[in-house]
């Protein structure tokens, strides 16, 4: 693997100068005792922009972050958060940004418009605009008829729901997501991202964490994939893929025992192949093509599958592993 | 929600404002959440002393009374005599509990204290805010407890009225000191129940409040002498009837509590910033 495709530095998306930059990290590290979190990373977040950090458990996407909501000391490195140093204006930053960190922080003995109308005060905003807000929220969010619960009694998804709406009560500058789907089920993710995409379109700047590469490409203009502290790649989720896998791929299995046996046979087909335990994923610019050409050298797979090349591609590709295991 | 009325925080949020009163906002967290039990607050702070009164005060008192002529400790009633030191008794704990079992609370339980802090409040202020709740709750339970004191005729000067700040006061300064040590707490780490069984305790029954200090021997009395509860009854009594203190001793006791209490809010200060930073 060259070099230049496990460190790349340039992004294909323009990040152009002129555009305001509301987050720029250089070199941006944390440590723990002897351990390194976050190695040294370099990105920006322009204004209007939809930013992701995909990376596996451990990347060390909470870290970076915290660091990034101005809630956690880094260890080295510069950061400008809306063109401040979060070491001497942590709380000016943090009253201009909306977080929602990765375990829900909701205050489960005060009802749902409660838990907006405390949260509003700590930013000393008004009631006469925190009873106006709050209503705007509440349907943002989906949750005019649990107005009234106590947030012991919703699902997760509305949790969720409810930590975002929290965290837009100061109408942030940029709002911060760190795993905002993690453990809800599909059709409670797919509500989420719809209420993201409407912020997104409202020109809200975004950051979102993820381990899910669909919520990326979903979401994210661009992105970085980290491991292990690390930037492995950034870009668009487009030019990504087009970067670092082919655009179409195939997976066959022909049973965990063969697999192998037969990577061998095919290996000169498609432009690049990776032989997981329980299948063969191959990289192709025609995915039919592909498969056709396996099966004229006499190998029957037991499943087939064509399907265009995605993020977990791209993980799989940098780093030889799987994003979500 | 539309982008029609989006105004921004940066127009919206006055960080300058937060900065002046992120405490405040804090304790209205707190507040606002007392307020939910408020007839519980109401109940235990009328029922405490009228229980200890009927019980101590009059039972206990009556039978001392009679075996001393009506001149106990210090040479006045017994209900005279022990009527500061349950009033500093009630400021004292009654902040305690305030500071002690919310600050884990806002750590580890539901980590609001980390919600606030992601809001943009500053560890200080979150820490200041828990005593400002805790000494709004004392104003109410310390007052409540001097009228109904002074309902069973226990003070016989006026400037008994003194007790209601002073002993609010000496409440917030034992508080600072508590909710310092609790901000070093985890949520199910026991040393909660070891604090309370080998320092709480001792200090309320060696403190002299229910018998003089000076009748416990010199071993045990400094326990006293340490103890936020003896100096806040020994001035509870200064200003309850004509317990004599020395200009000096008064300068002390003032002092201690002062000193405990910047020691207790400088320690919480820099725990809560480094809890909330980590
Ligand atoms: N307070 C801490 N002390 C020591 N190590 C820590 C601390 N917080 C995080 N780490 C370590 O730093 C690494 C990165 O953690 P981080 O939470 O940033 O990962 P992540 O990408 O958010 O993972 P996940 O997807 O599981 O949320 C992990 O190995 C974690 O164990
Ligand atoms: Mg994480």
């Amino acid at each position: 693997m060259p070099d230049d495709q496990i460190v790349p530095r340039l992004t294909l998306v323009p990040n152009p100068e002129n555009q305001t930059q509301m987050i720029v990290a250089q070199n941006l590290t944390k440590v723990y005792g002897d351990f390194t979190a976050v190695a040294g990373i370099d990105f920006t977040v322009a204004k209007g922009e939809s930013f992701g950090l995909l990376g596996p458990n451990g990347a060390g996407k909470s870290t970076t972050m915290r660091m990034i909501t101005a809630t956690l000391q880094r260890s080295g490195g510069d950061l400008t958060i809306l063109d401040k140093d979060p070491d001497k204006f942590g709380p000016q930053i943090r009253a201009h940004l909306g977080v929602v960190p990765q375990a829900d922080n909701l205050d489960t003995e005060l009802k749902v418009h409660e838990n907006l109308y405390i949260y509003g005060r700590y930013f000393g905003l008004s009631r006469k605009y925190l009873t106006k807000k709050i209503d705007e929220l509440l349907a943002f969010a989906q949750l005019e008829d649990k107005r009234n619960s106590k947030v012991d009694q919703l699902s997760g998804g509305m949790k969720r729901r409810l930590t975002i709406a929290r965290a837009l009560v100061n109408e942030p500058e940029v709002l911060l997501l760190d795993e905002p789907t993690t453990g809800l089920d599909p059709q409670a993710r797919h509500v989420l991202w719809d209420r993201l995409f409407r912020l997104k379109e409202q020109g809200v700047t975004l950051v979102i964490t993820t381990h899910y590469m669909d919520e990326a490409e979903q979401l994210c203009d661009r992105l970085i994939v980290m491991d292990q502290g690390k930037i492995m790649a950034q870009g668009s989720p487009a030019s990504l893929i087009a970067e670092h896998s082919s655009p179409e791929v195939v997976e066959v299995r022909f049973g965990s025992d063969r697999n192998a046996a037969v990577a061998e046979r095919i290996s000169h087909i498609g432009d690049r192949m990776d032989v997981l335990p329980d299948r063969i994923l191959i990289y192709a610019q025609d995915g039919e093509a592909a498969l056709a050409e396996i099966i004229s050298l006499g190998q029957h797979p037991v499943t087939s599958l064509v399907r265009r090349s995605s993020l977990e591609d791209v993980f799989l590709r940098l780093t030889g592993r799987t994003l979500v295991d | 929600m539309s982008a029609g009325h989006w105004r921004g925080a940066t127009a919206l949020v006055d960080t300058n404002r937060i900065a002046k009163f992120g405490a405040f906002y804090a304790a209205e967290y707190r507040i606002r959440n007392m307020l939910k039990w408020w007839q519980a607050i109401v109940a235990f702070g009328i029922g405490n002393p009228l229980l200890y009164l009927t019980s101590i005060g009059i039972g206990v008192g009556s039978l001392i009374d009679k075996n001393t002529n009506g001149a106990g400790p210090d040479g006045v009633k017994y209900l005279a005599f022990i009527a500061p030191a349950l009033l500093a008794t009630a400021a004292l704990q009654g902040t305690m509990e305030e500071v002690t079992f919310p600050v884990v609370h806002g750590f580890d339980w539901r980590k609001v204290f980390f919600a606030m802090h992601a809001a943009g409040l500053t560890g200080k202020q979150v820490a200041q805010g828990v005593i400002i709740s805790a000494i709004t709750r004392s104003v109410f339970t310390v007052s409540v407890y001097w009228a109904i004191l002074w309902a069973f005729d226990a003070f016989s000067s006026p400037s008994a009225l003194w007790l209601i700040p002073i002993e609010i006061y000496f409440g917030a300064c034992f508080a600072a000191v508590m909710m310092a040590v609790s901000a070093y707490m985890k949520e199910d780490d026991g040393w909660f129940a070891i604090i309370g069984r080998f320092v709480i305790a001792p200090m309320f029954l060696f403190s002299g409040t229910f018998y003089a200090l000076s009748t416990l021997p010199l071993t045990i009395r400094w326990v006293g002498w340490i103890s936020p509860l003896w100096h806040a009854t020994e001035i509870g009594r200064y200003f309850s009837y004509d317990h004599p203190i020395s200009s000096t001793m008064l300068l002390v006791h003032f002092g201690y509590m002062t000193l405990l209490g910047i020691a207790g809010l400088l320690v919480a200060n820099r725990k809560f910033a480094l809890r909330l930073a980590a």
